[in-house]
C-alpha cells in the first residue's frame, strides 16, 4: 500500500481533480478509492497541489472527498512468457480470466495479472557466471509455442554488467530471478523471467535501426504488388465508414508473412475482435502447421470499454510487440482505429480545457501520432540479428474527408497509404484500395518497371473512363476503348479479390509475380476488334475466364487448363500485323 | 446521509442547476421541487463543494430557493414481466392508466460486455424484404439503424420489420418522437397482437430535453435483463438523432468545446456504449437494436450518423421509400449468408455491380450519348431490379427472391456477361 495518500475535490467525467501534498509524477498511475473499489487512473496534468487524473473506468459513485493512492509507477505492462495468445484490455488485463472471474460483463475496479504467477517455464540459461552482457542481451530462453522465448537482461539496465550468479536450467515462475548482474560500481540488479516496462517508453536495447527494405507480404496484390509495405515499415488505411478498413486488417492478420501479430482494437466493435477471437484457434497458419492463434496476441478496447484505457491500448500493443522484436522477431502491429485514440485525447483535453486545435483535436495531436508511428522500425540487434516492429494502423476520418486532422497528420508519417474509396466500396470493387490515389515508398514484390506500366495504364484508363461520360462511347476511339476496357480487367481481375475464396483470397508472392507476369503480356498485346460490342464482349468472357482462373489453386491442373482456355481466347483478337 | 435537503441554488444554466453540497457521489439522483411540480436530476460533475445537476424537466421554473433532495442512489428502472404491454415516459412514469412500477429496480447504463464472452453471430433475421434479406441480411444480436430524411416512412419500415422478425420481446424507446408516431406504433403493436410482449419508453417531441436522454440507457437495461431470461430481444429506437442533439444542448450549457457542428467530443464514446449493448449471450438470449438516424439535410456526413455508421454494424439508407442499394450495408451478412444457398453471395455481388453499371449508363443516357448493346440491357436490368428487388411493401422468402435474381438475370444478360462463376451459373441459370 502506498504512503502517498491524495483527496479528491473534482470529479468531471473521467476526470478527477486530486489535492496532494507529497511529491507527484507525471504520469504515474494513481488508484481512486470507492469504497471497497480501486479506481485505476493515471496524473495527466499537475498544477500546484492539484493533480488532474484521468481514470480508466467510469466515475460513477465517485465522491468529493475520496481518497486516491499514488503508486510512483508510470502506467507499465508485463513483459515474459505466456504473452502469446493472450487477450488483453488496454491496460493488459487478461479478459478470459476476467470473465472467469466476473462473468458476462467487465467489473470496474477488477484487475489481474497479465501473466499468470503459478505456471512454471522451462528455462534453460544461455549465460554463465562472469560473461558480460548490456541491457537487451539474452539471459535464457524458454519455449513459448512457436518460438523460444528469449528470457533477456532487464531493459532498464545502462551500461556493463557482469553476471554474478546463473540459475540453472529448471522449470521457473516470471517472478522468479534467473541471474545477479553486478556492474562496476558494484551495484547488483536481479534479472527476472518477467519485466515490467512503462508504455509510452520506446525499448531502445538494439545496435542500430535499419532502413526498411524488405517487403512484408500480405498476400493481397493490390498491396504486395502495387502498395507494398515493408518490414518494419509503417502504414494507413484511412476510408469512411464501411469502405473495408477492419475487413483488410483482418485479412492482414490471418496472412502477413510475420512472426507475430498483434492486433490493438482500438476503441470500435466488439464483434468484430469476436471474430479474430474464435476463428484464430481453428485456423491453421500454413506457414507454421499451427493455429493461427499461437503467433497472435489481441488487445481490446472497444467502444464502449472506458475511454482511458483506449489510448493506452495503442501504447501496450506496440511495447509487447517491441518486446517481441528484441527477440529477432518480426512483429505486425494492427491498429483499428487510431482515429479512436485520438478522439480519447480530444475527450480529454476538451475536459482539461485546453486551447483546442483544428476539430478540437489537442494541438499536440500531430507530435503523438508521429511519436507513435517511429516506433515501428528494423533493428539490427546487439546479437546481430535482425527484429523489426511494422506498424499499420486504419483512420476513420469524420465524413469520410481526408482533409481531416488525424489522417493528415498519419499520412506526414507512414510510408504508405493505402486509401479506401466510397465509391470503389459501393461498387463491391473489394478491396477498395483507391489504386490512383494510394502509395508506399517500399519495394513491390514484382518487378517495379512492370507497376509502372499497369499503373500508368489504369490511370490512362480512368481518363478514357472520365472523358467518355463527357464525349460518350460514339466519341471515342476504339483504341482507346480498348484501353479503358484493360485497365478495367486490371482492376476486376487484379485488383479485386475475393476475401471470401479461399485460394482467391491469399496470394503467395510467387503466384502474383506468375500471374501479374502473364497480366502484362495481355497489356502489351495489341488487341483487335471489329467493333466497341465485340470488344466489350470479348473481355466480359475474358474477366469471367481470369475470376475463374484466380479461385484455381496455383499451378493444378485445372489453373493450367483455365490459362491455356485464356491463351487461346486471347490468340484469336491479338494483332500480330505490328 | 440519508435525504439531505439543500434549498439555495447557485447557478442555473439551461437545464443544468448548481448547489452546494456534500456527500454527494458522481451520478447521484435528487429530487428537485419547483413551482411547477417534482423533477428528478441527476448528478453530472462535482467541484470542490459545488454539485452540478441536470434536471431531467428543465431549467424553467426552477428558482433560487427550489428544494434540492439527494435519493442516495443513482438512476434505476423497475424490471419484471410486469412492463410487458405498458407504456412509460423518458424517465420511467407510467404514460398509460397502468399503476407505477417500484418493485426489483435495477441499475441503468451499466458495464459493458465482456468481449471474451461474446459469440460470432449466426442466425439471419428473416423480414421477408428482398432488399434486406438477401441484399443485407439482418443477424440477431446486430444493431443497425435506418439512415433517412423526414417524411420518409422510416417509423413504418421499423414497425414492419419488428412485426415480421421472430423475436420474444420488443423494447421501444422513442426519442422527440411526434405524438403521431407514438400512437402509430402503440396501434401497429396492438393491431398485431405484439403489445403484450412489448414494452415502449415514449419520450414525446413535448417532453423536457433532458428526459430523451435518458431513454437508450433505461430501454437496453430493460432489454438486457429480458435477454439474461433467455429472451431474444429486439430494441428499436427512434430517433437517435434527437438524442444526440439533446446531448448537444446539455453540452453546450455546460460550455463544453464542441467538436463538430456544436456536437461534443465524445459523441462517438457516447452512441457507442448505447449501439455495444447488443449482444447475444452465449447459452441465453439475445439483443438486436434497430434504430432510426435521421440525417439532416440527407446528408451521410453530418456528425449523426457519420458517427453512428462507425459504430453500428451497417445501415438500412431508406430514400424515396425505397431502400437503396449503396450505403446499405449490413455488416454481419456474411456471418450467414454462406448458410442460405450456395448462390446467395453471388447474386447479392452481382446484381449490386450490374446495377451500379446501370446507374452509369443512366448518366451516360441523361447526357445524350447513344445507347450500345451493352447499354440497353443495362436500361432493361436496371429497371426490373428497381422494381422487383427495392421495393419494401413486399413479403417474400428470401429463396424465392433469390429465384427472382436468377429470372431477372437471365432476362437480360448472357452467363458470362454477369461474372457469375461458371459452376453457378451451370446450376442456377434459368433454362429455356
Ligand atoms: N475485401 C472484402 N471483400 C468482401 N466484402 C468486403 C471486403 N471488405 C469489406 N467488405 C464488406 O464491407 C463491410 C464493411 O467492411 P469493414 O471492414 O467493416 O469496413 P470499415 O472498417 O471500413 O468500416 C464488410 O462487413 C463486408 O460486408
Ligand atoms: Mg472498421
Amino acid at each position: 500500500m502506498s504512503e502517498n495518500i491524495g483527496k479528491i475535490v473534482g470529479v468531471n467525467g473521467n476526470l478527477l481533480k486530486v489535492e496532494f501534498n507529497m511529491p507527484v509524477i507525471q504520469n504515474e498511475v494513481a488508484y481512486a478509492c470507492v469504497g471497497d473499489l480501486r479506481l485505476k487512473a493515471e496524473v495527466i496534468r499537475v498544477r500546484g497541489n492539484n493533480a488532474e487524473l484521468q481514470v480508466f473506468e467510469s466515475t460513477t459513485g465517485v465522491k468529493v472527498g475520496d481518497p486516491v493512492e499514488f503508486t510512483g509507477d508510470l502506467l507499465s505492462v508485463e513483459l515474459g512468457p505466456g504473452l502469446l495468445t493472450q487477450v488483453f484490455d488496454g491496460l493488459q488485463n487478461p479478459l478470459p480470466a476476467l470473465a472467469e472471474q466476473c462473468g458476462f460483463f467487465l467489473q470496474r475496479g477488477t484487475y489481474l495479472k497479465a501473466l499468470p504467477r503459478d505456471v512454471k517455464w522451462a528455462y534453460t540459461p544461455a549465460l554463465k557466471v562472469g560473461d558480460v552482457v548490456v541491457a537487451g542481451d539474452t539471459i535464457g530462453t524458454i519455449p513459448e509455442g512457436l518460438f523460444a522465448h528469449r528470457v533477456m537482461v532487464p531493459f532498464k539496465l545502462r551500461g556493463k554488467w557482469t553476471v554474478d550468479k546463473a540459475a540453472p536450467a529448471g522449470d521457473y515462475t516470471v517472478e522468479e530471478t534467473v541471474a545477479v548482474l553486478k556492474d562496476e560500481k558494484g551495484n547488483t540488479a536481479d534479472a527476472k523471467i518477467m519485466q515490467i516496462w512503462p508504455v509510452k517508453m520506446p525499448i531502445k536495447c538494439y545496435a542500430e535501426r535499419l532502413r526498411p527494405t524488405e517487403s512484408m507480404a500480405t498476400k493481397l496484390r493490390t498491396i504486395d504488388t502495387f502498395f507494398p509495405v515493408a518490414k518494419g515499415g509503417t502504414f494507413c488505411v484511412p476510408g469512411p465508414f464501411g469502405a473495408g478498413k477492419t475487413v483488410l486488417q483482418q485479412i492482414m492478420s490471418r496472412n502477413a508473412e510475420v512472426d507475430v501479430v498483434i492486433i490493438a482494437a482500438c476503441g470500435e466493435r466488439a464483434g468484430e475482435v469476436v471474430e479474430t477471437l474464435r476463428e484464430f484457434p481453428e485456423l491453421t497458419d500454413p506457414r507454421t502447421g499451427k493455429s493461427l492463434m499461437e503467433r497472435t496476441i489481441i488487445i481490446c478496447n472497444t467502444s464502449s470499454m472506458p475511454v482511458g484505457a483506449r489510448g493506452a491500448s495503442v501504447y501496450t500493443g506496440v511495447t509487447l510487440a517491441e518486446y517481441y522484436r528484441q527477440m529477432g522477431l518480426h512483429v505486425l502491429l494492427l491498429a483499428d482505429s487510431t482515429s479512436r485514440w485520438a478522439q480519447a485525447l480530444r475527450e480529454m483535453s476538451g475536459r482539461l480545457e485546453e486551447i483546442p486545435g483544428e476539430e478540437a483535436f489537442p494541438a499536440y495531436l500531430e507530435s503523438v501520432i508521429a511519436a507513435f508511428y517511429e516506433r515501428g522500425g528494423v533493428v539490427r540487434l546487439n546479437n546481430g540479428t535482425t527484429g523489426s516492429v511494422t506498424i499499420g494502423g486504419t483512420v476513420s476520418p469524420a465524413g469520410g474527408n481526408f482533409e481531416e486532422p488525424v489522417t493528415q497528420a498519419t499520412l506526414k508519417v507512414v510510408g504508405a497509404f493505402h486509401g479506401l474509396s466510397r465509391s470503389r466500396s459501393d461498387a463491391r470493387r473489394y478491396p477498395a484500395i483507391d489504386p490512383l490515389d494510394s502509395w508506399s515508398k517500399y519495394p513491390s514484390v514484382v518487378d517495379q518497371d512492370n507497376v509502372a506500366t499497369a499503373r500508368k495504364l489504369l490511370r490512362d484508363g480512368n481518363e478514357v473512363g472520365q472523358m467518355m461520360k463527357v464525349v460518350g462511347e460514339e466519341g471515342t476511339s476504339i483504341d482507346n476503348f480498348v484501353v479503358y476496357l484493360k485497365s478495367e480487367y486490371v482492376d476486376a481481375t487484379y485488383l479485386q479479390q475475393n476475401a471470401f475464396d479461399e485460394v482467391d483470397s491469399s496470394n503467395s508472392v510467387e503466384r502474383q509475380e506468375y500471374v501479374f507476369g502473364k497480366l502484362l503480356g495481355m497489356l502489351k498485346t495489341k488487341l483487335k476488334f471489329a467493333s466497341k460490342d465485340d470488344a466489350r464482349s470479348f473481355f466480359h468472357k475474358l474477366t469471367q475466364a481470369c475470376r475463374d482462373w484466380n479461385s484455381n489453386a496455383f499451378q493444378s491442373a485445372e489453373f493450367k487448363q483455365t490459362e491455356e482456355q485464356m491463351g487461346k481466347m486471347l490468340a484469336e483478337v491479338s494483332d500480330y500485323a505490328e | 446521509m440519508q435525504n439531505k435537503v439543500y434549498h439555495r441554488i447557485e447557478q442555473i444554466t439551461g437545464s443544468v442547476i448548481v448547489v452546494k453540497a456534500d456527500g454527494v457521489i458522481n451520478g447521484e439522483l435528487a429530487q428537485v421541487e419547483a413551482a411547477h411540480g417534482m423533477s428528478l436530476a441527476q448528478v453530472i460533475r462535482l467541484e470542490n463543494e459545488n454539485v452540478y445537476l441536470q434536471v431531467f424537466a428543465g431549467g424553467r421554473g426552477v428558482s433560487t430557493d427550489t428544494k434540492v433532495r439527494f435519493l442516495g442512489r443513482t438512476m434505476q428502472v423497475p424490471f419484471s414481466e410486469n412492463l410487458l404491454g405498458r407504456i412509460f415516459t423518458g424517465s420511467g412514469v407510467p404514460r398509460d392508466k397502468g399503476p407505477a412500477i417500484t418493485e426489483n429496480m435495477i441499475e441503468i447504463g451499466g458495464p459493458s460486455v465482456n468481449p471474451a464472452k461474446r459469440i460470432i453471430p449466426r442466425n439471419m433475421v428473416r423480414t421477408g424484404i428482398p432488399m434486406i434479406d438477401l441484399f443485407n441480411t439482418l443477424v440477431e444480436s446486430q444493431k443497425l439503424p435506418i439512415f433517412s430524411v423526414a417524411g420518409e416512412p422510416y417509423n413504418e419500415l421499423l414497425a414492419q420489420i419488428a412485426l415480421q422478425a421472430e423475436v420474444d420481446v420488443i423494447v421501444l424507446g422513442g426519442m422527440g418522437l411526434k405524438h403521431d408516431d407514438y400512437l402509430f406504433f402503440r396501434d401497429k403493436l396492438d393491431e398485431s397482437g405484439a403489445l403484450s410482449r412489448s414494452v415502449m419508453f415514449v419520450h414525446t417531441a413535448s417532453d423536457p430535453t433532458v428526459e430523451c436522454l435518458l431513454v437508450p440507457d433505461i430501454a437496453l437495461a430493460v432489454a438486457e435483463k429480458f435477454a439474461l431470461q433467455d429472451k431474444r430481444v429486439l430494441v428499436l429506437l427512434t430517433d437517435m438523432t434527437n438524442f444526440a442533439d439533446s446531448m448537444k444542448e446539455v453540452a453546450i450549457t455546460m460550455e463544453q468545446i464542441p467538436s463538430n457542428r456544436g456536437y461534443p467530443g465524445d459523441l462517438y464514446s457516447q452512441l457507442a456504449s448505447r449501439y455495444e449493448k447488443a449482444v447475444d449471450f452465449e447459452g441465453s438470449g439475445s439483443i438486436t437494436i434497430l434504430a432510426v438516424t435521421t440525417m439532416p439535410g440527407d446528408d451521410v456526413t453530418h456528425p449523426v450518423p457519420d458517427n453512428t455508421g462507425y459504430i453500428t454494424e451497417g445501415q438500412f439508407y431508406l430514400k424515396n421509400g425505397r431502400i437503396e442499394p449503396f450505403g446499405s450495408l449490413s455488416r454481419l451478412k456474411q456471418q450467414v449468408n454462406n448458410r442460405t444457398r450456395d448462390d446467395h453471395r453471388a447474386i447479392m455481388d452481382t446484381m449490386i455491380q450490374l446495377y451500379s453499371s446501370f446507374k452509369e449508363t443512366l448518366e451516360k443516357q441523361s447526357m445524350g450519348f447513344r445507347m450500345s448493346d451493352w447499354d440497353s440491357k443495362l436500361l432493361k436490368y436496371g429497371e426490373r431490379f428497381e422494381a422487383e428487388m427495392m421495393t419494401i411493401t413486399v413479403n417474400v422468402p428470401l429463396e424465392k427472391a433469390l429465384d427472382n435474381g436468377w429470372r431477372i438475370l437471365a432476362d437480360c444478360f448472357h452467363p458470362s456477361e454477369t461474372g457469375i462463376a461458371t459452376k453457378l451459373t451451370d446450376k442456377f441459370w434459368p433454362k429455356g
